[in-house]
């Protein structure tokens, strides 16, 4: 593909031989693929997808809407959804080759020889083929992935539980058959929304709050109620009505609705839910949040809560087993149960926290619990109903997520799900990376010391960061020049040099500094998709310079048609500008200005606008033509182009 | 102003840091000084003689005289309005886009809250908008360069640049925007072939009129290259002056010791009298038995520090912490001790004997008498280093607490110097060396930073340290002026910290934070002051109509801009007055909008914590492209409508209305800004009651 890339690009045989041989003789690329590692599958994509658009565009000069032309475009933007759906560093290629993609776009609704209909149709064909394909052939990849892994597993604590209710056995195997409705009398666990530090259950037992904390702060002395992550009888809740003293379930179930106000019971104990105004154990700024004891102190139990179903689709939703989520709010002042997340100290045997909170400051997960085992409570004595508790909940049907949900979830985890920044013995910088100041030991035979050792060779990295300096410097110079009108190369000749620089210096760049911003661990293998563009342009800057600037020099002193000479042609021509040219230019005024910039954008149009002037065709006669000449094949062009400066000049200077 | 006497939210900073310019005490803040300097001397002029303690907020001000000092932000936020009128009003050359420019930014709730108070933000904006209009004036001045009103508005382009950056990071943002806009100008000016010949010509032919052949390129790179040089002069070189001279005046006024201290190296603090470092007379060599504090060579880590709190179950083991602390302390206080014996090195009748490169020795912590100790435990928040304890009593611990000290490059045997010598410590046992992580320990470590030991040998600043305070009675002190750092030293050293400081300012545990997308729908707001219903309550909060309006234009505007920047490439042909209104649609507005994304998006890319009014300078340029995007398409909509014979008034009425609207708005949802008492929005029986469009509004 390297081959294939350097001469799409435009440029000799010779030079495309270079790139894959500099590409097959990289050390680090070697390693890399020798081992089952995704820095292999993700580089053949990145350069698929340019190599594609590269043929897509060639192709676009003599044949579009051709079989070929759509076949390299949606393999374009299959490409590029391979490479993000392999690692999302994939995305910075994705996003270069729709970049280069929008410039040629732009480029040809100024194309005034087409259609309004047919610029439209081309716009259209590169949205589907460039945004619409890629989406879903990602969609797909999650699809399959969900399909295939459909049994509990390792990471199910990761996901919420709705998504672990959908995995074959795991929490499916508890779930299944519980009913869907809670309603007043419902036996229920809780389980917080948050999942950090860990997951867990709202939670309760026998011990209650000390009289006094460490630091002197008093409590209230009352059944504490925390956070556990362990699946525990106490971790069981009744849900009452205010209004009722039977816990439960009625024949019909009575549902509740978002905004009806229950009261939550311990199961264990029989004690109500209750905040009040008493700082929180570890989080003086909340309320304290306990199981009502009555000690007959002028503290009166406040224990009504208003249910607040966050994900409702009407304000009459009913509260739902594993779907909905909840908030409770507090009646009496308004605090919303939260998990506080720290641990408590060893009189709450280090669960975590839980508070009421007075500010509702819009969604956090840590105020949201769902339901995740249910049941409707049958027994009215509190011995029964403790064997019951006890009793595990029965099974049967299952309950499916759609997979948009299952996937948008797995999707937000994938990208807020934050490693340790953990330091590691082989972690580097990417200043390291460009200098190949740090290397990777993949393996090590403990007794013979043989070894697998990831480390670039020193040559290639040199020179490819080298060509890059070079590509920089020499591009900024002709820009310049183009700048002041002096042509130092054809036009087809320059927009090839940029069109090279876009996808080679820019695949190198867009793959290697958005690793300046990252915050996670870094290892030398995250270079080598930047490493690999890198080397293309090697070759690229070396035939560039062998064409261009050696000629350049040789031909110096040859008469007006040749290279060397404009120079020296425009220095002259300066001379009869000013000779002449400073009066008339005044009496013409800004009109001819106009002209000018008009014929300078008509000339670019008629010049290859693709990067390259000749369709393959073409190109073979000048092949041809060299192989029985020994000239450079672009040598007409050139002259017609330096005919056309001459012209300018001309113009100018009369 | 006057009314409310209580001070609000984030007065409690800024107010006491003008309190410490004018009693001159050294203080540590994450944005540079020059706010801060300005409210201080706006302080001062006014007669505020900085006893107030700003301790939290909610306390009255009493006697103290703050007016001055509010006075002069909301002059500046005033001042918004002016500027964005004359921006928008250059930008189009339309009355009527700059008068709803005008309007949004009068009427809007935020600004006008924002201003009220003794904050950063009214100054920083001013800054902006000001260098935002003499941006636009000078390139308005394009066609007579040198002129007098365009170095004019050249330097003050520049004076405004160091202004912003002055007063806070944020303030880089114009920079990258006038940046932009210098380089684009420069690349015409570059690609205009005219240019040598018309304006230059003539003078230089007058001087050397033999030598034409040369002369066109000479004229080309005198004249690009005098732009070039104004340029470089008016925008790097005079802010950059001006830039370092705020801190050459901050250093200056700040020369007492002070709560910020700690933050910075030891040489630094050297220079703040009252510091124990100021004129410091100490004993040159470490010595057995000496009393030190040591210090991480990183910026802004501190001192290791022990105290007598262990670390929780489950952390490791159970044993006391240590850690680094950024402020003086005697729980900083370490002894020095020969690893094999217990006697009292400072008994007057043993020799002095210095500590040397190579030692193998114990620190005992002086408050504590445990020994610094480390052990295979893993750290507790970076796994792959060591554990590093206090172990021991009364000074007898085991093998785990001998560490060989070494100092960096240099040989063995030497002496060490305090304050000079660049140490390491090498645990003996297992090999790692003492560092510091730089992350902040949770709450069971009181916040202060993690002291590791690392196995990874690696070359960094993490794990050197030096030796500050020194006492040992048996040592002759020595004077020490020689730390005084240069001027460049503290200016790097203070935007070291001020960086690090940023980046640590993040979100804690389960903290509610503000998300960049909240900003622009006006999503939630931020209570400057009270909370319950009898309070008077100010809330920060945009002015819904306006913001809205102002979203909704940005939409408005990339659809009506590439619909013309389209038809342009398709060289449509647009009749006169469409081909006017396009270009101040295509630039002056897409300067606006590039304003608006320059203020906006890299706050989706900062890891730190972030607030509401970080938006406001962004949402000074949404206001500004909302005037001018309305006066267009309402000018667009009268000249479509050319053939009615009421079409005039079109552009008219609809101006009218938009300012009439957003007027009511204001009276609506003035209370917001200028303070309101009784029950809260959801209760019928309040003031704002009806008006609480959005759930999560809380006033």
């Amino acid at each position: 593909m390297a081959y294939q890339i350097v001469w799409e690009l435009g440029f000799s045989h010779c030079a495309a031989v270079g790139a894959a041989l500099l590409i097959l003789i990289e050390n680090a690329l070697i390693t890399q693929s020798r081992l089952m590692l995704l820095e292999s599958a993700l580089i053949f994509f990145n350069l698929l997808a340019v190599l594609s658009y590269l043929k897509f565009s060639n192709s676009q000069k003599h044949g579009p809407f051709s079989p070929s032309w759509w076949f390299w475009l949606v393999l374009t933007g299959v490409a590029c959804a391979c490479a993000v759906g392999i690692k999302y560093v994939g995305v910075f290629t994705y996003l270069l080759v729709l970049g280069v993609a929008a410039v040629h776009a732009w480029h040809l609704i100024g194309d005034q020889t087409l259609s309004n209909v047919r610029v439209l149709c081309h716009l259209l064909a590169r949205a589907v083929a460039l945004l619409v394909i890629p989406v879903l052939v990602y969609l797909l990849f999650f699809y399959v992935h969900l399909l295939l892994l459909c049994r509990s597993g390792p990471h199910d604590q990761i996901m919420s539980s709705a998504f672990q209710a959908s995995l074959e056995g795991g929490l499916a195997r508890i779930t299944q058959g519980q009913p869907l409705e809670v309603a007043y009398g419902s036996q229920v666990t809780l389980k917080n929304a948050f999942g950090q530090p860990v997951p867990c259950w709202l939670h309760s037992h026998q011990s209650t709050y000390p009289v006094i904390y460490e630091n002197g702060r008093g409590s209230s002395h009352q059944q504490q109620v925390t956070c556990y992550p362990f699946k525990d009888v106490n971790n069981w809740w009744i849900v009452k009505d205010p209004g009722r003293h039977q816990l439960v379930v009625n024949n019909p179930p009575r549902p509740v609705r978002h905004g009806d106000i229950v009261q939550l019971v311990h199961g264990m104990t029989t004690r109500l839910l209750n905040t009040h105004d008493v700082a929180a154990p570890l989080s003086p700024h909340s309320q304290e949040v306990s199981c009502y004891i009555d000690y007959n102190v002028s503290m009166p139990a406040q224990n009504l809560w208003r249910l607040d179903i966050v994900n409702r689709e009407s304000d009459t939703d009913v509260w739902k087993t594993i779907l909905s989520e909840v908030r409770f709010v507090h009646v009496n002042t308004s605090a919303i149960l939260k998990l506080s997340g720290a641990p408590l100290p060893d009189w709450g045997f280090r669960q975590l926290e839980v508070v009421g909170e007075q500010l509702s400051r819009g969604y956090h997960g840590s105020t949201v619990w769902s339901v995740e085992e249910h049941r409707y409570g049958r027994s009215q004595e509190q011995k029964e109903r403790e064997l019951e508790l006890h009793s595990p909940t029965q099974t049967d049907v299952s309950r499916n997520l759609s997979f948009m949900a299952r996937f948008s979830e797995l999707q937000w985890r994938l990208l807020t799900v934050r490693s340790d920044d953990s330091e590691h013995k082989y972690s580097s910088t990417p200043l390291d990376w460009v200098m190949l100041d740090t290397s990777i030991a993949y393996w090590l035979h403990p007794r013979t010391s043989a070894q697998i050792h990831l480390l670039g060779n020193i040559v290639i990295w040199a020179s490819a960061s080298l060509a890059t300096l070079v590509y920089a410097l020499l591009f900024i110079w002709y820009l310049f020049r183009r700048r002041r009108r002096v042509c130092d190369l054809p036009e087809d000749c320059w927009l090839r040099w940029a069109l090279a620089g876009a996808l080679c210096a820019g695949g190198w760049a867009v793959n290697y500094v958005p690793f300046f911003m990252m915050e996670k661990t870094l290892f030398l293998y995250h270079y080598l998709p930047a490493l690999t563009f890198q080397i293309l342009l090697l070759p690229v800057v070396l035939e560039h310079i062998s064409d261009h600037l050696c000629r350049y020099g040789a031909l110096a002193a040859t008469p007006p048609w040749g290279y060397g000479s404009r120079g020296v042609l425009n220095g002259d021509s300066s001379v009869m500008q000013m000779g002449l040219g400073s009066q008339a230019r005044l009496c013409r005024g800004s009109e001819d200005e106009a002209n000018e910039g008009c014929r300078e954008r008509k000339v670019a149009d008629v010049h290859g606008r693709w990067g390259r002037p000749f369709g393959p065709g073409e190109r073979q006669e000048q092949r041809e033509g060299e192989g029985n000449m020994g000239r450079d094949p672009e040598q007409p062009v050139v002259r017609g182009r330096t005919a056309w400066c001459m012209a300018e000049i001309n113009q100018e200077a009369l | 102003m006057r009314k409310e006497i209580r001070r609000g939210w984030d007065e409690t900073h800024f107010g006491k840091m003008g309190s410490y310019y004018i009693n001159r005490t050294f203080f540590f803040d994450v944005h540079p000084p020059l706010g801060k300097m300005l409210i201080g001397l706006a302080g001062h002029l006014s007669g505020y003689d900085g006893t107030f303690l700003f301790q939290k907020p909610g306390d009255e001000y009493e006697h103290h005289s703050y007016l001055g000092m509010r006075g002069f932000c909301a002059f500046l936020g005033a001042l918004l309005i002016p500027f964005a009128y004359l921006t928008v009003l250059e930008l189009s050359q339309s009355l009527p886009a700059a008068l709803l420019t005008a309007a949004l930014l009068t009427f809007d709730t935020g600004c006008l809250t924002l201003s009220q108070y003794i904050l950063l933000d009214p100054i920083l904006m001013f800054f902006i908008m000001a260098a935002m209009l003499s941006m636009v004036k000078y390139n308005s001045c394009a066609n007579r360069p040198f002129s007098a009103p365009w170095w004019l508005w050249l330097s003050l382009t520049g004076v405004n640049l160091a202004g912003a950056l002055g007063v806070k990071f944020v303030g880089l943002f114009i920079i990258l925007q006038v940046g932009w806009n210098t380089v684009s100008d420069l690349w015409h000016l570059f690609g205009d072939l005219s240019l040598s010949m018309i304006t230059h010509m003539s003078g230089i032919r007058q001087i050397m009129p033999h030598m034409p052949s040369t002369l066109h390129w000479l004229g080309l790179q005198v004249t690009v290259g005098k732009h070039l040089t104004a340029r470089i002069l008016c925008l790097i070189v005079l802010p950059l002056a001006l830039y370092t001279a705020t801190y050459a005046v901050h250093f200056m006024v700040l020369n007492k010791s002070g709560p910020g201290d700690g933050f910075f190296s030891s040489a630094f603090q050297a220079r703040l009298s009252g510091n124990n470092l100021h004129n410091a007379s100490i004993p040159e060599h470490l010595a057995y038995g000496s009393v030190i504090t040591v210090k991480s060579a990183r910026m802004a880590v501190g001192y290791l520090h022990s105290h007598r709190h262990l670390y929780p179950e489950g952390i490791g083991a159970r044993q006391q912490q240590v850690t680094t602390y950024l402020h003086k302390d005697y729980n900083n206080l370490w002894i020095i001790k020969k690893h094999n014996t217990n006697s009292d090195p400072l008994d007057p009748s043993l020799p002095v004997e210095f500590v040397r490169h190579g030692d193998v020795i114990r620190l005992e912590h002086k408050e504590t008498s445990r020994n610094l100790h480390s052990h295979y435990h893993e750290a507790p928040l970076t796994r792959k280093h060591y554990q590093v304890t206090g172990y021991g009593i009364n000074g007898t611990g085991d093998s785990n607490d001998f560490w060989r000290i070494e100092v960096v490059n240099r040989k063995f045997g030497n002496r060490i110097k305090v304050l000079r010598s660049r140490i390491r410590l090498i645990h003996l046992v297992t090999g790692c060396v003492l560092g510091s992580s730089g992350k902040v320990l949770p709450k069971w470590g009181w916040e202060q930073l993690e002291v590791t030991c690392t196995p990874y040998l690696k070359e960094t600043l993490n794990s050197i340290w030096n030796v500050e305070d020194h006492i040992n009675p048996k040592l002759p002190n020595i004077s020490l002026d020689v730390l005084q750092p240069s001027f460049p030293e503290i200016m790097l050293e203070a935007h070291m910290v001020m960086i690090r400081g940023n980046n640590g300012l993040k979100p804690k545990g389960n903290e509610f934070t503000s998300k960049p997308w909240h900003w622009p729908i006006n999503y939630q707001g931020l209570r400057f002051s009270g909370i319950n219903d009898t309070d008077f309550r100010v809330y920060l909060l945009g002015n819904p109509v306006v913001w809205w309006l102002n979203l909704l234009s940005i939409a408005l505007y990339l659809l009506s801009g590439s619909i013309f920047a389209v038809a342009l490439q398709r060289g449509a042909r647009l009749p006169a007055e469409v081909e006017g209104l396009s270009q101040v649609l295509l630039q002056g507005g897409g300067q606006l909008l590039l304003g608006w994304m320059m203020h906006y998006f890299p706050f989706f890319l900062m890891g730190r914590i972030l607030y509401f009014h970080h938006y406001f300078p962004a949402m000074l340029f949404s206001s500004m492209l909302t005037g001018l995007l309305w006066d267009i398409l309402l000018r667009l909509c009268a000249w479509s409508l050319a053939s009615f014979s009421l079409a005039g008034h079109v552009h008219t009425l609809g101006i009218l209305s938009l300012l009439l609207g957003i007027a009511y708005s204001f009276y609506l949802f003035h209370p917001l800004a200028y303070g309101m008492v009784g029950p809260l929005a959801q209760d019928p029986r309040s003031p704002m009651a009806g008006l609480r469009w959005l759930e999560s509004w809380d006033f």
